[in-house]
């Protein structure tokens, strides 16, 4: 199927709030799962007969697990605050990819069979029973919103679209509409190990492979060691990390942090993927399932860190869920999780991000960076908004956009952060996140980048910047796909690893 | 002495409102804290303590935090609305203590002007409504509409403050009445008996509407979980039986 044609936003001088134009996105509708994915992951692969009685009693079965769910259709007061905060709405104006028409998509349907007011006066409070129609409006809406918080930021209520859209595509999907996209990798990497489905040996031969270029290229034997039994750490990295452009260069970074600071590591090819999508679907089980080859790889391999890489909803997943699902942290008080934590090495946290690694090891001097060997870089940082939203770095609330900088500022002399407003908590989604970063979604995508795109334009103006970094595979792949619609050179597209490792001196500290 | 017919109405109005609002929001509230919330998902950056947590609710509460970054207009009026609101229902304290507790005769004349915040804010909630193609676009009749109720139950509190006086030593014998189970006749003044009606009807409503704004926000994950995950291991119940099957 081709992809169907589309104007490209044009760039303006400030993010602009649009006029609301209904319906222009009503026909973006992404893959639906075909059988043998849906099997699979044990959902009906088409629409059951009784989809509306399996529909209802799902969300009911969501509202008993999830406060967040109860209060947040429960709380809304249609004031407005967050209908100018989403990057789709920014980028496409149809009304209903405003966060509160978003909820309201699925207020609707709960105002209608929970709640009195709703089951009373429908009419009046906007109540609607489930039809096939408003399925179709989930399915188109729910894949139009990338689950980035911006809009729980700003409501009063801290009402998150994002919790929403994940309760939104669960439901679908016991309805049998799936998107393919996600549920073909949640697929891969429960198979395979990994959301590319790269096979161990296939893994071990790439790997091989780079550790050939490092050496060729630096003169220096740089390993990236795999399966090994006893190492220290557990690295745990997005796939594309291991070879896809940019991802790449920054796998080869974290090599050579590791190799510098003579820390012994291993990848898995059981967990060759911090990414997670059962976080996207909203399914608890699909998101415990795909942590736990995480812990029984550490278990496995007796390691006694887990550092994980660039990778931005891998990030919340590790830091946020990581100890809840799986016991991957401090402080657990039950047999499952008290073993574990035994094994892990008391004088780090645990996960640790790498960019927390890196920036400590420079600061305690035990690796040396040059930063004017990246003299021929002007450089911005685009906070990604699983770790602005969802994730801390450090000990201090709001370490996740300081230890970045402070990261960059040690191995580049020239930086400039985008305008307020479109960084840190405020920071505004690559636009293919939460399981959008599919091809038959390329309109939103390419949609949802203006705002950010804007942002990039101004410091690109005024600063000449010319590289943009980030510590997300989701948004790499995203940028070096969309930016170019925009005008802009795709290797401007980067990880801060990337420029670690064009400033790391490999010879070993005193 | 026999009651009126009038009296017998709005004593059994306040005794079924003041009972659906108390029901209403204790099965909100024990509803809410029931369900369990198995993720930590706070918007960081968030307070990695309780006491943080406690400041941050705070904020939210009193300056309405968040909806100062997101929009200075909405804050602007909700935030006049609300204050106001509080001030005036803190002086309507009096109809309801005997003696009057000496805070609430403190604030009596700041009350009284405070209707015109309330008023006013209001108005321009409701202009937002019409005004801003977003908020007309998601605004139901009911959004319209509470904001009609809660003005007209300003509009005639203030017409009995500043215009038409009413029998305030009548109307407080009414309530003390209706407290103590001895039903005292109410005043027959047509413009508290509507204050009064829209005021039982708000109370019915109350725990069926959107405000349930007010207690759902105690009760937001987003706000009211503390940042620390890595620390210590947050389990739901139903959660924590899947570690037993692996
Ligand atoms: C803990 C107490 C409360 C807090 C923190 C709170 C907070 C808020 C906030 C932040 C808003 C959104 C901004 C706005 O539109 O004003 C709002 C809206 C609203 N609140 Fe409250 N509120 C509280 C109690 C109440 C009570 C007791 C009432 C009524 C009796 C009320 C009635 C309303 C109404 C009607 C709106 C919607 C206004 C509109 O249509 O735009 N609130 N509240
Ligand atoms: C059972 C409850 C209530 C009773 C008995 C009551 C009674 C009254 C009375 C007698 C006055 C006139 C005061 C005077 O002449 O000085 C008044 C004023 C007023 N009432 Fe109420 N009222 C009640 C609830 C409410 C509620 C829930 C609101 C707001 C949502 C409200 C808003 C006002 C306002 C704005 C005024 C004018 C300003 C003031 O005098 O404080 N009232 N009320
Ligand atoms: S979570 Fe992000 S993408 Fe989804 S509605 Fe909110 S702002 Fe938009
Ligand atoms: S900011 Fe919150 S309360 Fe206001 S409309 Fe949006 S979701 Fe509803």
């Amino acid at each position: 199927m081709a992809a169907p044609v589309f104007d490209v936003p044009e760039i303006k001088d400030e993010i602009e709030i649009p006029k609301l134009r209904e319906g222009v996105m009503a026909h973006v509708k992404t893959f639906p799962a075909t059988q043998p994915i849906q099997d699979f992951m044990g959902y009906p692969h088409e629409l059951p007969e009784d989809w509306k009685e399996r529909a209802i009693d799902k969300m009911g079965d969501l509202l008993g697990k999830y406060r967040s769910l109860k209060v947040f259709l429960d709380a809304c007061v249609h004031c407005g605050a967050c209908t100018d905060k989403c990057h789709y709405y920014l980028g496409t104006s149809d009304p209903k990819n405003m966060p509160v028409a978003r909820q309201d998509l699925m207020r609707q349907v709960y105002r209608r069979y929970f709640t009195t007011a709703g089951k009373l006066f429908p009419k009046l409070v906007g109540a609607k029973d489930l039809t096939q129609d408003i399925l179709g409006d989930w399915y188109n809406y729910y894949h139009q919103c990338s689950e980035c918080r911006r809009c729980s930021v700003y409501c009063p209520y801290g009402i998150d679209t994002a919790e929403i859209t994940m309760a939104g595509r669960e439901i679908l999907n016991h309805v049998g509409m799936g998107q393919k996209y996600s549920n073909e990798i949640l697929g891969k990497v429960q198979k395979i190990g990994n959301n590319l489905g790269l096979p161990g040996p296939a893994l071990e031969d790439t790997l091989e492979g780079l550790e050939e270029d490092i050496e060729a290229d630096t003169g220096v034997a740089v390993k990236l060691p795999l399966d090994v039994k006893g190492a220290e750490v557990l690295l745990v990295t997005p796939s594309a990390d291991f070879f896809s452009e940019p991802h790449v260069e920054s796998l080869i970074g974290y090599a050579k942090v590791f190799h510098a600071a003579g820390i012994s590591w291993t990848l898995s090819t059981h967990a060759s993927e911090a990414g997670n999508f059962g976080l996207f679907n909203g399914n608890y089980d699909t998101m415990r399932k795909v942590a736990m080859r995480i812990r029984d790889s550490a278990i496995e391999l007796g390691v006694k860190r887990i550092v994980v890489g660039e990778c931005g909803h891998a990030w919340r997943v590790a830091y946020s869920f990581w100890n809840t699902l799986t016991g991957l942290g401090y402080g657990g008080n039950d047999p499952f999780s008290i073993e574990f934590q035994k094994q892990l090495d008391p004088n780090y946290p645990q996960p640790q991000h790498i960019c927390e690694l890196t920036n400590d090891l420079i600061k305690s001097g035990k690796i040396r960076v040059d930063p004017s060997l990246n003299d021929d870089l002007v450089v911005t940082y685009h906070d990604s908004c699983n770790v602005a939203r969802a994730s801390r770095m450090g000990t201090e609330p709001g370490g996740q956009f300081a230890i970045p900088r402070e990261l960059i500022r040690s191995v580049v002399n020239n930086f400039h952060d985008m305008a307020d407003g479109t960084i840190g908590e405020a920071t505004f989604c690559c636009g293919g996140g939460g399981g959008i970063l599919t091809d038959d979604l390329l309109e939103v995508r390419v949609k949802g980048a203006l705002p950010r795109a804007t942002a990039l334009n101004n410091v690109v103006k005024e600063h000449k910047v010319n590289f943009m970094a980030m510590i997300c595979a989701i948004c790499k792949a995203q940028f070096t796909k969309v930016l170019p619609k925009y005008g802009f050179d795709m290797s401007m597209v980067g990880g801060v690893h990337q420029l670690v490792s064009k400033a790391i001196k490999l010879d070993k500290a005193e | 002495m026999g009651l009126s017919t009038v009296t017998m109405i709005y004593a059994g109005m306040f005794y079924i409102a003041a009972l659906v609002l108390a029901i209403g929001l204790v099965y909100k509230i024990v509803d809410y804290s029931r369900t369990p919330a198995p993720l930590k998902i706070p918007t960081t950056p968030a307070p990695t303590t309780r006491s943080g947590v406690i400041y941050r609710m705070a904020k939210e509460v009193v300056v309405f935090e968040s909806l100062f970054k997101a929009n200075k207009w909405i804050w602007v009026f909700g935030w006049l609305f609300h204050f106001g609101l509080l001030l005036v229902l803190l002086r309507h304290l009096r109809y309801f203590t005997e003696p009057v507790w000496f805070w609430v005769d403190i604030i009596q004349p700041f009350g009284k002007y405070a209707s015109f915040m309330m008023v006013i804010g209001m108005l321009g909630l409701l202009a937002r409504r019409f005004l801003v193609d977003r908020v007309r676009y998601i605004s139901t009749p009911s959004d319209y509409l509470m904001l009609v109720l809660l003005i007209a139950i300003g509009v005639t509190g203030m017409l009995m403050t500043f215009v038409v006086h009413t029998d305030i030593v009548a109307l407080k014998m009414f309530f003390m009445g209706l407290m103590y189970f001895d039903v005292q006749p109410v005043p027959g003044d047509p413009i508290l008996l509507i204050h009064l009606a829209l005021v039982a009807f708000l109370m019915l409503i109350f725990p069926i509407s959107k405000l349930l704004h007010a207690p759902g926000l105690f009760f937001s994950p987003t706000r009211n979980q503390v940042d620390n995950p890595r620390e210590s291991r947050h389990i739901a119940a139903w959660a924590a039986k899947l570690d037993q099957t692996k």
